[in-house]
Order: C-alpha cells, then sequence, then structure tokens
C-alpha cells in the first residue's frame, strides 16, 4: 500500500486550540476544513452529523461560546480560543441531560439521524429560554429537519424536558 | 398454507385470553442511549486505517451521448489514488438477475451507477475519483473531461410518450402484463397494464352520477436526513466488505456482486445505522462504484453523497398523470370505476405503475372496473420506491373524485365510504380477495371521533377526509436467539433498523418468553451473521421479523422444556409454560431460574427461525384535516389533523404513533410544497434543502394519532404493519380540505401557494 503522504503534499495546517466539551483540545487542520470536518475526521467526534454540508438541515448543530450554530458552516480555525460543546458533551457525569432522556421516553427519534442536532438545539433553548411556549419551540427548532417523526413527539419532548429542568 | 391454517398454528400464545405483559407497552429502545449521545455508529462514523475518499463526476445535462472520458489529468494529480468509470464494471448485457423484486435488467442497473454510453439524466453518475481527502477528490473531479453530445430531453410523462418524444433507450418496447410486445416501434413506454372486472359499459350506464376528472403529481424526494454513503474494502484474498446504508444488507449484496459478477459469498455487506431511507435506499448508487475504486487504489473508500447528489442522482418518486371516472347511484353505491395511469419511471424502466394500478380503488368494494396504466421513462433520476410507492398519487386521484360524489350526492364523506368501503373477501385490482381487514372499523372511529364532531369555524376553513391503503408483504426473515445465564437472551436478526424496529421485534421474542422487554438485547447482523433476510420495506418487519422472533421464542421453549423435563426426569411433554414459568406436577421453574442451570442440564440453547409467512395483509388509514387558505397569498395553514390508522395489533405504541405522525408530515409536504422544479432544458434547479423545502416543526400543528386495532389473524400477536399506509392519504385530505376552504378544487401537486392563488383568482373571474 503506498503511504499516504508519499503522492500527496497537503496544504500548510493551521494550529487551533479551543475547548471541547470542557477539555481544552490542540489541533491541526486545513484552513479549508469545516469545524464539521474537524469534529468529525480529525478529533473523532462522529455524533454531529451530515446532512446537507449547507446550513439548511442542522444535523450537525453544536455549541459555540453556547450558541447554537451549524458546524459545517464554520471553519475550524474560527474554533480558536472558543468554548465548543457537541452532542458527546451534553450527557455529564454518567447521566443523561433531560432533553436526552425526554427525547427517549417521548420516543422522539426513529431513525436517529437528526436526533444529535436536535438535542443540542433544544438544550441550547431551554438554557436561554426554560419555558418555551409550543410556538416558540416550534420556531426555535425550525433550522433542524426530520423527516421521520413529523415533529410531534420532538415537540413534547422538549416541553416535557422543560418541565422536568423546572423541578 | 393458507392464511387460515396459518392462523391455527400459531394462534398460542396470543389466543389464550391474557392479557398481554409486554406488548402494547412503551419501553426505551434497545439504541435509544446511543442514538441520543452521538455513540451510534452510522456509516460515515466509521473510521477505518487507510481510508480515502471517493466522489462521484456527473452529468450537468438531462440528455446525452458521452462521446469520450479523459481521466488522465485527474489520474495525475497528487493524492489521487483511483479513478473509474462505467468501462471498469464488467459487461452487464443481456443479463437479468432476481433481486427478490422480480426480474432486474443488470445492464439498466449497471448503466444507472455509471453511465455507460449515454447520460439520461442531470445528476447521472459518469466517473469517480477517489482520493487523499474529499477536497483533493473534488480537486480531481474538475480534471475529468467528458466529452458530451447534448440531445433533447424530457421530464413529463405524457411528453414522453409522445410519438416525436426523445427516445431514451434505442431497443425499448411497451410490454404488456404477459411479456408480449405491444408497440410497433421503440417508445418510452416499457409496460402497459390493464386490469378488469364485471361489466364497465353497462356499470356506468346503471349509475345516476358519473365524475370524471384528471389529476397531475411532480416529482417527490423521500429525503432521508443521512445522504447516501458506502465505504468498500476490496482485501487482497479477493473478498469485499461492504459498510453501507441500506434498507436491506442481502438485497445490497446481491446488487453489488451481480453488478461486479462475483460470487455473493465473496461480498460481506455490514449495515450500520442507517438514517431514514423511506424506500429510497433499497437500490445500490454507490456499493459497486467504491468496491471498484477500492479494488484499483487497495484501501478502503469512503463515498458520501452531497445533498445536491441525493436530489439529482437518487430515486424520486414518480411523477404521474391519472384520469379517474367513478359512477354511482343515488343512494352512494359506487357501480363502475375506469382510471388510467401513467407513472414515469425515471431514465430505466420498471417504476411504481404496477402499484399504482392495484391501490387506485383498493379501498372501495366496486362490481365493475377496468384500470390501466403505463411505465414510462423519462430525463429524470431511476425512480425508487418511496413509502407506499405509486399509491399516494392513485389515491390523490380517486379520494377527490369520492369527495365530488359525496359533495353532489349530499352524503356526508365518511358515510360514503363506509357504504363503499373494502371488507373481507371484496375483490380487488390484480390482488386475491382481501383477508380480515380493519377499514370499515377505522372509518367508524374516525367518524365518532370528537375532530370530526367538532364544528369548524371561520373564515377561509375548510375540513376535509380522505382514505389510504397500502400492502403488507410477508417476504423472508431470520433470526437466532441465545440465553444467557442470567436469564436475558441475545437476540439477534437481519433488518435492518430505520426507526425502532429491533425494538419492536425484541418485545415479541420477550412476550414468547415471558420475560421484560429488557432483558432481550437485539442486534442486527451483517450478511455473514444471520440467515437471509429481506429488505427493511414493505411495512414488513414488525410482522415478519416479529413472525420469526416469535418462532425463535417457541425454539427455545420446547428446549428448555426438555432441559426442565431434564431437571426434574420427567416427559418433556408434560411440561408447561406460561407466564414465564416451566411447570410439571409439583415443580416449577422460572424461564431465568433455569437459564441459570442451562449448563448443567447440557449445554447452552440457541433458538433459531427462518418464516417466509403466508398471511401478509393490509393497511387501511384515514386522515382527517382542517386547513386556512390566506386568499390573498393561497398559502394553506394546517390547524389540526388527525389520522386513524389499523395496526392489527400495537407491538410498541408510540412507535406506531411516530409512523403515523411521521408518514402524514411527508404527506403534507408532498401537498403542499415539495416538487422536482425543471428547467427547460431538463435540468433539476431546486436541489437543495432550502430551495425544497420539505416541512420544518414550524410548518406543522401536533399530529393526533389513533391506532385502531382489528388484529391480524395470519400474525401470532394480530400485527399489521404500520409503516407506509400513513403517507397515502393527506394529499387528497388536504386537496379535499383545501376545497372546502377556498372553492377551489387543487388536482395538481404540489398545492402551492402560487398555483392555489391562481386557482383562487381564475375561480373568481369565471363566477
Amino acid at each position: 500500500m503506498t503511504p499516504l503522504t508519499a503522492r500527496h503534499s497537503p496544504p500548510m495546517k493551521s494550529h487551533v486550540t479551543s475547548t471541547i466539551n470542557g477539555e481544552q483540545v490542540e489541533f491541526l487542520c486545513e484552513n479549508r476544513q469545516s469545524l464539521l470536518e474537524v469534529l468529525r475526521d480529525v478529533l473523532q467526534l462522529t455524533g454531529s452529523k451530515e446532512g446537507c454540508n449547507n446550513g439548511n438541515c442542522g444535523a450537525c448543530t453544536v455549541l459555540m461560546d453556547g450558541v447554537p450554530v451549524n458546524s459545517c458552516l464554520v471553519l475550524g480555525v474560527e474554533a480558536q480560543d472558543a468554548r465548543i460543546v457537541t452532542i458527546e458533551g451534553i450527557a455529564r457525569d454518567g447521566r443523561l441531560h433531560p432533553v436526552q432522556r425526554c427525547f427517549l421516553e417521548d420516543a422522539a427519534l426513529q431513525c436517529g439521524i437528526c436526533t444529535p442536532g436536535f438535542i443540542v438545539a433544544a438544550k441550547a433553548l431551554l438554557d436561554r429560554k426554560p419555558d418555551p411556549s409550543e410556538h416558540e419551540i416550534r420556531f426555535e427548532l425550525a433550522g433542524n429537519l426530520c423527516r421521520c417523526t413529523g415533529y410531534d413527539k420532538i415537540v413534547r419532548a422538549v416541553q416535557d424536558a422543560a418541565k422536568a429542568m423546572a423541578k | 398454507m393458507s392464511p387460515d391454517t396459518h392462523h391455527e398454528t400459531k394462534r398460542e400464545p396470543a389466543g389464550n385470553g391474557k392479557p398481554y405483559k409486554v406488548i402494547g407497552t412503551r419501553p426505551i429502545r434497545h439504541d435509544g442511549a446511543d442514538k441520543v449521545t452521538g455513540r451510534a455508529i452510522y456509516t460515515s462514523d466509521l473510521q477505518l486505517a487507510g481510508l480515502v475518499h471517493g466522489k462521484i463526476l456527473r452529468s450537468p445535462h438531462a440528455h446525452a451521448k458521452i462521446k469520450h472520458i479523459d481521466t488522465s489529468s485527474a489520474e495525475k494529480l497528487p493524492g489521487v489514488f483511483a479513478v473509474v468509470t462505467a468501462k471498469d464494471l464488467p459487461d452487464l448485457r443481456d443479463k437479468v438477475a432476481d433481486l427478490g423484486e422480480g426480474r432486474v435488467n443488470l445492464a439498466h442497473l449497471g448503466a444507472n451507477v455509471l453511465a455507460h454510453g449515454k447520460a439520461l439524466y442531470k445528476g447521472h453518475a459518469v466517473a469517480a475519483v477517489a482520493a487523499i481527502n474529499p477536497h483533493v477528490a473534488e480537486e480531481a473531479l474538475k480534471l475529468i473531461q467528458v466529452d458530451y453530445e447534448p440531445l433533447p430531453a424530457v421530464t413529463w410523462v405524457l411528453d414522453a410518450m409522445k410519438a416525436d418524444a426523445p427516445l431514451l433507450h434505442d431497443d425499448l418496447h411497451t410490454e404488456d402484463m404477459t411479456g408480449q410486445r405491444v408497440s410497433q416501434n421503440p417508445n418510452n413506454a416499457s409496460k402497459y397494464l390493464l386490469f378488469e372486472a364485471g361489466d364497465i359499459e353497462q356499470g356506468f350506464q346503471s349509475a345516476d352520477l358519473v365524475i370524471e376528472r384528471e389529476f397531475k403529481t411532480a416529482s417527490v424526494h423521500q429525503g432521508y436526513i443521512e445522504p447516501h454513503v458506502s465505504t468498500a474494502y476490496w482485501n487482497v484474498d479477493g473478498h469485499l466488505t461492504v459498510w453501507t446504508a441500506t434498507q436491506g444488507a442481502f438485497t445490497a449484496r446481491h446488487q453489488t456482486a451481480e453488478l461486479l459478477q462475483i460470487p455473493i459469498s465473496q461480498v460481506t455487506v455490514v449495515p450500520c445505522e442507517i438514517g431514514g431511507g423511506f424506500g429510497g435506499k433499497i437500490p445500490v448508487y454507490l456499493e459497486p462504484v467504491a468496491a471498484l475504486l477500492s479494488r484499483k487504489s487497495g484501501r478502503p473508500v469512503r463515498m458520501v453523497m452531497s445533498r445536491a447528489d441525493v436530489f439529482e442522482g437518487t430515486g424520486p418518486t414518480p411523477g404521474s398523470f391519472v384520469r379517474v371516472k367513478l359512477g354511482a347511484k343515488k343512494d352512494g353505491r359506487i357501480v363502475a370505476a375506469k382510471a388510467w395511469l401513467a407513472y414515469d419511471a425515471g431514465a430505466y424502466p420498471g417504476g411504481m405503475i404496477g402499484p399504482g394500478c392495484m391501490c387506485v380503488f383498493s379501498c372501495y368494494d366496486i362490481p365493475n372496473y377496468k384500470v390501466e396504466g403505463y411505465d414510462v421513462v423519462l430525463n429524470k433520476p431511476k425512480t425508487a420506491a418511496y413509502r407506499a410507492p405509486g399509491a399516494t398519487q392513485a389515491a390523490f386521484a380517486t379520494e377527490q373524485v369520492v369527495d365530488e360524489l359525496a359533495e353532489r350526492l349530499k352524503i356526508d364523506p365518511i358515510d360514503l365510504r363506509l357504504k363503499n368501503a373494502a371488507k373481507q373477501g371484496t375483490q380487488r385490482v390484480g390482488w386475491p380477495d382481501y383477508p380480515r381487514i380493519g377499514f370499515i372499523e377505522t372509518l367508524e372511529i374516525a367518524k365518532n371521533h370528537p375532530h370530526y364532531k367538532s364544528p369548524l369555524t371561520g373564515k377561509n376553513r375548510g375540513r376535509g377526509v380522505a382514505a389510504g391503503f397500502w400492502f403488507n408483504i410477508g417476504l423472508k426473515s431470520c433470526a437466532s436467539a441465545a440465553v444467557n445465564p442470567d436469564g436475558t437472551v441475545t437476540l439477534v436478526e437481519g433488518s435492518t433498523d430505520i426507526g425502532g424496529t429491533r425494538t419492536s421485534i425484541a418485545m415479541q421474542l420477550a412476550e414468547t418468553l415471558g420475560i421484560a422487554a429488557e432483558d432481550v438485547h437485539p442486534r442486527v447482523a451483517d450478511t455473514d451473521g444471520i440467515g437471509y433476510t429481506d429488505v427493511t420495506g414493505g411495512s414488513r418487519v414488525t410482522f415478519a421479523t416479529g413472525m420469526a422472533a416469535y418462532e425463535c421464542g417457541l425454539d427455545i421453549r420446547r428446549q428448555m422444556a426438555e432441559r426442565a423435563a431434564t431437571l426434574w426426569d420427567c416427559e418433556p411433554a408434560n411440561v408447561t409454560f406460561d407466564d414465564g414459568t416451566f411447570r410439571c406436577c409439583d415443580h416449577s421453574i422460572t424461564f431465568k431460574e433455569l437459564a441459570a442451570k442451562l449448563n448443567e442440564l447440557g449445554g447452552p440453547v440457541l433458538g433459531r427461525a427462518a418464516v417466509d409467512p403466508a398471511g401478509p395483509t393490509n393497511g387501511f388509514g384515514v386522515s382527517i384535516v382542517d386547513v386556512e387558505v390566506d386568499p390573498d397569498t393561497g398559502k394553506t395553514t394546517v390547524l389540526r389533523y388527525t389520522v386513524f390508522q389499523d395496526a392489527g395489533k400495537a407491538i410498541h405504541p408510540s412507535y406506531v404513533e411516530g409512523q403515523m405522525q411521521g408518514g402524514t408530515a411527508q404527506g403534507i409536504g408532498w401537498a403542499l410544497n415539495e416538487e422536482y422544479f425543471y428547467d427547460e432544458q431538463g435540468r433539476m434547479r431546486n436541489a437543495s434543502y432550502l430551495d425544497y423545502r420539505m416541512p420544518t416543526a414550524l410548518d406543522l400543528p401536533m399530529i393526533e394519532a389513533v391506532i385502531v386495532e382489528v388484529p391480524n389473524p395470519a400474525h401470532p400477536y394480530g400485527v399489521r404493519g404500520v409503516g407506509e399506509t400513513p403517507i397515502v392519504a393527506p394529499p387528497a385530505a388536504m386537496a379535499n380540505a383545501i376545497y372546502r376552504a377556498s372553492g377551489v378544487r387543487m388536482r395538481e401537486l404540489p398545492m402551492s401557494p402560487p398555483k392555489v392563488w391562481a386557482a383562487m383568482k381564475e375561480e373568481e373571474r369565471r363566477k
């Protein structure tokens, strides 16, 4: 097998330092690589999914300094000094976050490919707005596409998570 | 075996009159924790040493001769490992294979994977590259020189049937149902279907009211969020392993082996977690190409489609033209029905016209009918199944004509349907008479539901009703299960799990063994890990693979009873099993206790079952929807939606509701705005989620799902498949609601705001 590097001299890479899921992480990435590519292919955090690679579907949603972003629309180098939270960082201390638990209890997923993006976006919503109306939930999650559920059980799971977090 | 004898032999333990302990409950799905924490491994999550990345060059033309392909510059680009074209595929001319869904022309399947001689649609794969990363692969694609000779293109089914239409295949003739050629010259219609019963002329003559209408639907896409993705590794010993997003590992293996002309035993297909399919992930697209690239490069090759590739290169559902004529007596009894359907198949023959014809009148008991259908090729991607393939287009037509009959005859639309509803013994188009079905019960529950009884008030609002039907198929499924010393059971099955089926299958095994759902650990195996299992499709998995799990449970019970007999020194035939406990004389032992003793009583217990059930059945659904149509913009807002369906017996009610809600949402998207938008050159111009615009959370209300349970006598737990029926009724129900809200009959999908607005303006002018 020809060594991977023998036939190819990759473009210059940048050295990036950021905090990912609470840990300081250093990585090298090409300037053209998206944060999604870095998370998945460089850091092996494959929980963030690629559905469209152009910001239309929200399956790659992560929190960047607390704000939900489509990681396919952010460059890896933009993560310098940023605090990134991915789906892998939502459950803490071996316990599911209430949003995750309610997604399971309410059967708010079928194939599950959009689920990480929805959970990250819903957590961001509830962090900012602990008691959203049904309309607010639908509005705030409209950037995340689901093709399986018709959204009914997703909206209910977010409502139930809000109730659980208020206790 | 007839459904009835099947019923008798499989009746216990469902027939013992005891309530179920597991079935009908709502346990957390077994793969749940992995899926909410990002740990579940989908195909593109798989990391392999030495992995390289493949990309596909696609035709920019809707129809073109490929005169020459020069790949030399791409091959020289540093970082490129392999380039392939159709030349790298074996010669598949005159080869056909039975891929489990009838005989498939391999030359067509192969040419769809890599275009051979002609590109037949924009997005048709022409060449592929493997490179060190996806960016270099994309750079390499730009270096491939293709010399095209563009040809006229056709993208509407009736245009493609005209005598002067551009021909896609020089050798394509129209055949009838017996395979007899019925065309003089090569043309784009590959199939002519005809179904008749009774005396259609006499039937219409006896009718008091006859209504005939024409309907059109645009192509729509399945829209699964995970793009097609495959990774292949062709090992030095010639063995090919393919990790892929597929609805059927065994059909993926079969198609891949046939296209590469290698034995199926040389191919292992590993079905990873799959991010949606809806029928669109049954044909292979990337698997054989990744395999060719791997053989050339000596490396594992991962190929991921872009979203535009998914829209432009994979199966949409057929665009269609349907003409329906119904004749009814004054009392509402439908006495004659006639339909003429033309469905596009995309670029290669073999679309959804068969089920379209069989479903067009499938909800009703009609004595005299004639149904004609054409399968037509044109310059769009080869169609693939999409949830009840072919039925939604047909229901959009029939259910609107039924609605007009009800209005003209001044009969409640549900009452009119009840008067004509199909029931056990009803003769139907192209299929045996119905076994026990639950359409009448479903209609009655809908009629008595608070939604239907509530008044709908407010301006520009209307309520619509429609019914939907889809088959359940049976087909082949395998399962095996090992009893663990701690009393749990490890279940291995072959149905790729798209929506929670490993849990609905595990629950049936748990019920059979009298243990908890959580005590069964289900796993979907690869093609070397379980016996042949057909695709996850046809609403068959909870029915057929569930039956395999049930039989597997009976096998375990039989073996465990023998062990108990050894323990107690009694006759195995005298050991009974009830409620998770084995008993004989004064002895009793629970399943768990006995499991702990197996090693002392003869060793491990492994159950197995391979089924091909007779007695597949049918699913019926009813939609009630309230809408508001904005007279200034033509925009339709869904105010309230209730969906009813006969599930036979709902194993896990939450996931049954999920199928009903999800299928309804897809149907609403199809109704209101989804379409392949083509320009005059036959190029799709909206190949992104933003422009194609599937429903978002903000576009929909809560969707109430009402499960009706009329048990299927041919399944031990009464299961009917539920996956597909829910998409069938919504576009027709929406059209009927829009009519009542706005006064315009929309006979063309999608019923997008500009079209509804224009129709309302036209109606105003006419008045």
